[in-house]
């Protein structure tokens, strides 16, 4: 939220760096006491838990580069190396590859949250777009990362995905096997492609790093949405981020690492497939190749087409239909909560979302196809139907008066003169 | 009012409940692979707790049963003889895993005149493989290829459970068809395996006591493959109780600022509305 500075340089330092680079005074107004609204609930912690996440991934993943070996024949057992010979190894690698996982639970929560709060909504288009570009670089970087063990389903979920790009011969004969040999360095998934994915890997969580500066800068223009999804009107209704959102966001953070850490060393493979314990084989097809449980919804998707073009049109389209949510929805109040109609649609889409989940995790024969393709029909008609037309045909409910009336009742508010601005506390004066 | 926020605290109880699930089926994966693999029966094992620790002496005779019956087929190509004397293992004493290596030869060299040689292993060479290449292995196994066994335990769906039931053959049922060489087993997907069974009781002399049967055998070298797919374990538990016992309590403390700031912000609210 735009504010004036209130950053006071307090010594010669400090005085003389303001004048050259204020980077002590943007950090004072953006992260000390820039105007929070009062009434976010912990759902809104999740960003600063993405932050943590991302930080901790290339802190772990730097080490872990310093004794992974990316070729054919050195990545397994180098990974083994880490796991046995390495100080600390086993517990680097653990927390990188179960933290993995903890960032798509983070960040699928984070989504869902923007989503069900209205948060893509205007004038908060950018903040969102940026967002969903973070999501596409973090399932990039995750599926690169996964390939790096070089296991059975590491080299084998390669050679599905890359494949994908062969359904482009359907377009232009030849275009796609072009563009497969073209990525993987040769005629088949080898030494050179891991050595590009490992490269990759290590590259794009310093994009994402990029993004999140400008998603946050985004963040910080409008300011935050929260739980009702009417504007902010007066300072009474912020708070300072620090204490508050600092001390709040804190112990959310506590509470997710503590989760983090129970799967860390108490099931560390339980995110894991067995299969990538075996060294890559090209020679041999594992019976089910399946993804990392984050792609599950995605893969599920892809299966239910069956056209290969299509399916995979399908797959991108899954992720690319979500840059559009800010003008596909319709409705004029931001938050769900106050939308009585949109609400069932919305959680249909959870449900929607979580059996695709489940469904990509099957073979896709039977009833799981069948049901794939349902669920995939209405995670498509979300978006190009209920959101477009709920937005026209429903009629929201009262929206309260001001974003704290939910918080202290609307009696106090109603009933009672406002305070004094002059009465406030000196930190509470944003 | 808050759908939301009510249903917070469910997604959180999933979160934990994940992990706890799994405390039963430590470090081995749990999806299942295939709809026709076959039920793997649970056992008790002392690392699987999460306080849990290897049964030295358990290792010790799991490490005596590899040496004298797996080894002749299967490689440990990650493991060296050093390990069998590291702490949260079989914690062999250092003169033991001297002499165990020393009873193994390995190639070496070249030497000054060009040629390779052999020499007394030491504790810092790897587990000497039986055979020199994969080819040599299916020529002598009948075409089929005995797997690596470092990280067995962690590469099949069941772990050490797994391999515990596969090392139980039983008679094939009425009217199976056995293809040439294959043995009947009913852990092994597809039910056909071209491992003999390796196992028969007495054919290993424990010399603690324990009785030697093909169930002891099978258990005991289920517990020491788990100890060679994750030698670090024993840290692993350790360390994460003191993690988790530090997060809990910085959780709380965390938790009591948060609730003393913000009763400062409601508690001004409160007297201003007044």
């Amino acid at each position: 939220m735009a504010h004036p500075s209130s950053y006071q340089p307090s010594t010669g330092i400090e005085r003389w760096l303001d004048a050259r680079l204020p980077i002590m005074r943007v950090m004072h107004d953006q992260f000390m006491v820039f105007p929070t609204p009062r009434n976010l609930n912990y759902w809104w912690t999740f960003g600063g838990i993405l932050t943590f996440m991302l930080v901790a991934q290339i802190a772990t993943g730097v080490v872990l580069a310093m004794h992974y070996v990316p070729t054919e024949d050195g990545a397994f057992d180098s990974v083994e190396k880490i796991m046995r010979d390495v100080n600390w190894g086993w517990l680097l690698r653990y927390a990188h590859a179960v933290g993995a996982s903890m960032f798509f639970v983070a960040v699928y929560i984070h989504t869902f949250r923007g989503l069900y709060y209205g948060s893509y909504k205007a004038p908060r288009e950018v903040l969102w777009i940026l967002g969903v570009l973070i999501l596409m670089l973090m399932i990039a970087t995750a599926f690169m990362g996964y390939s790096l063990p070089w296991g059975q389903m590491s080299f084998w979920a390669v050679t599905v995905i890359t494949n994908l790009f062969s359904s482009l011969d359907a377009v232009i004969p030849g275009l796609g096997t072009q563009l497969v040999e073209w990525i993987w360095g040769g005629f088949a998934v080898g030494g050179p492609t891991l050595n590009r994915l490992y490269s990759l890997h290590y590259l794009f969580p310093f994009l994402i790093a990029g993004v999140v500066v400008l998603h946050i800068w985004a963040l910080h223009t409008p300011g935050n949405n929260n739980p009702t999804g009417i504007d902010v009107k007066s300072p009474k209704e912020t708070v300072p981020f620090h204490p508050y959102y600092t001390m709040k966001d804190g112990f959310a953070l506590l509470v997710f690492i503590l989760v983090f850490a129970a799967v860390v060393f108490y099931a560390p493979n339980f995110v894991g497939h067995p299969d990538n314990y075996i060294p890559a084989n090209p020679l041999q097809t594992p019976p089910h190749i399946v993804p990392e449980w984050y792609f599950l919804p995605f893969y599920a998707i892809l299966r239910a087409i069956p056209n290969k073009l299509f399916g995979v049109a399908a797959l991108m389209a899954s992720i690319t239909i979500l840059f559009f949510v800010p003008w596909l929805d319709t409705s004029k109040v931001r938050s769900t909560r106050y939308r009585p109609i949109y609400k069932w649609f919305f959680w249909a889409f959870v449900l929607t979302c979580l059996a695709l989940g489940y469904l990509g995790s099957q073979p896709p024969d039977g009833w799981y196809l069948v049901f794939g393709r349902i669920f995939t029909l209405y995670y498509f008609a979300f978006f190009l139907v209920v959101m477009p037309v709920v937005g026209l045909i429903e009629k929201p409910r009262r929206l309260p008066g001001s974003i704290t009336e939910p918080v202290l009742g609307p009696a106090q508010v109603k009933g009672r003169p406002a305070p004094a601005s002059a009465k406030r506390k000196p930190e509470e004066v944003a | 009012m808050q759908p939301f926020g009510f249903s917070f605290a469910g997604v959180f109880a999933v979160l934990l409940a994940l992990p706890g699930a799994s405390l039963a089926e430590e470090a081995t994966g749990t999806q299942a692979n295939g709809n026709h693999a076959p039920e793997i029966a649970r056992q008790s094992w002392s690392f699987t707790p999460p306080f849990g620790t290897f049964d030295n002496a358990q290792l010790q005779r799991g490490f005596q049963v590899y040496k004298e019956v797996c080894a002749s087929c299967h490689s440990m190509r990650l493991l060296s003889y050093r390990n069998l004397g590291e702490p949260g293992g079989p914690e062999f004493s250092p003169k033991a895993v001297e002499v165990l290596a020393s009873q193994v030869q390995v190639s070496d060299g070249p030497n000054e005149k060009g040629e390779m040689f052999q020499r007394p292993a030491q504790p810092s060479d790897r587990f000497r493989s039986p055979f020199a290449n994969d080819q040599l292995a299916r020529l002598a196994n009948n075409g089929a290829l005995p797997p690596d066994l470092s990280v067995m335990a962690k590469a099949r769906p069941g772990g050490p459970d797994y391999i515990y039931a596969l090392l139980g053959y039983h008679p094939a049922p009425q009217g199976f068809e056995l293809a040439q060489g294959m043995y009947y087993n009913e852990a092994f997907p597809g039910h056909q395996i071209a491992m003999p069974p390796p196992l028969s009781d007495g054919v290993i002399a424990y010399t603690d006591g324990t009785k030697p049967t093909v169930d002891n055998y099978a258990r005991d070298v289920s517990a020491y493959l788990m100890w060679a797919a994750e030698p670090k374990l024993e840290e692993r538990h350790k360390t994460g109780a003191r993690v988790m016992i530090f997060l809990i309590v910085f959780a709380v403390i965390m938790y009591l600022a948060k609730r003393t700031v913000w009763a400062r912000l409601k508690h001004s609210n409160a007297t201003h509305g007044a």
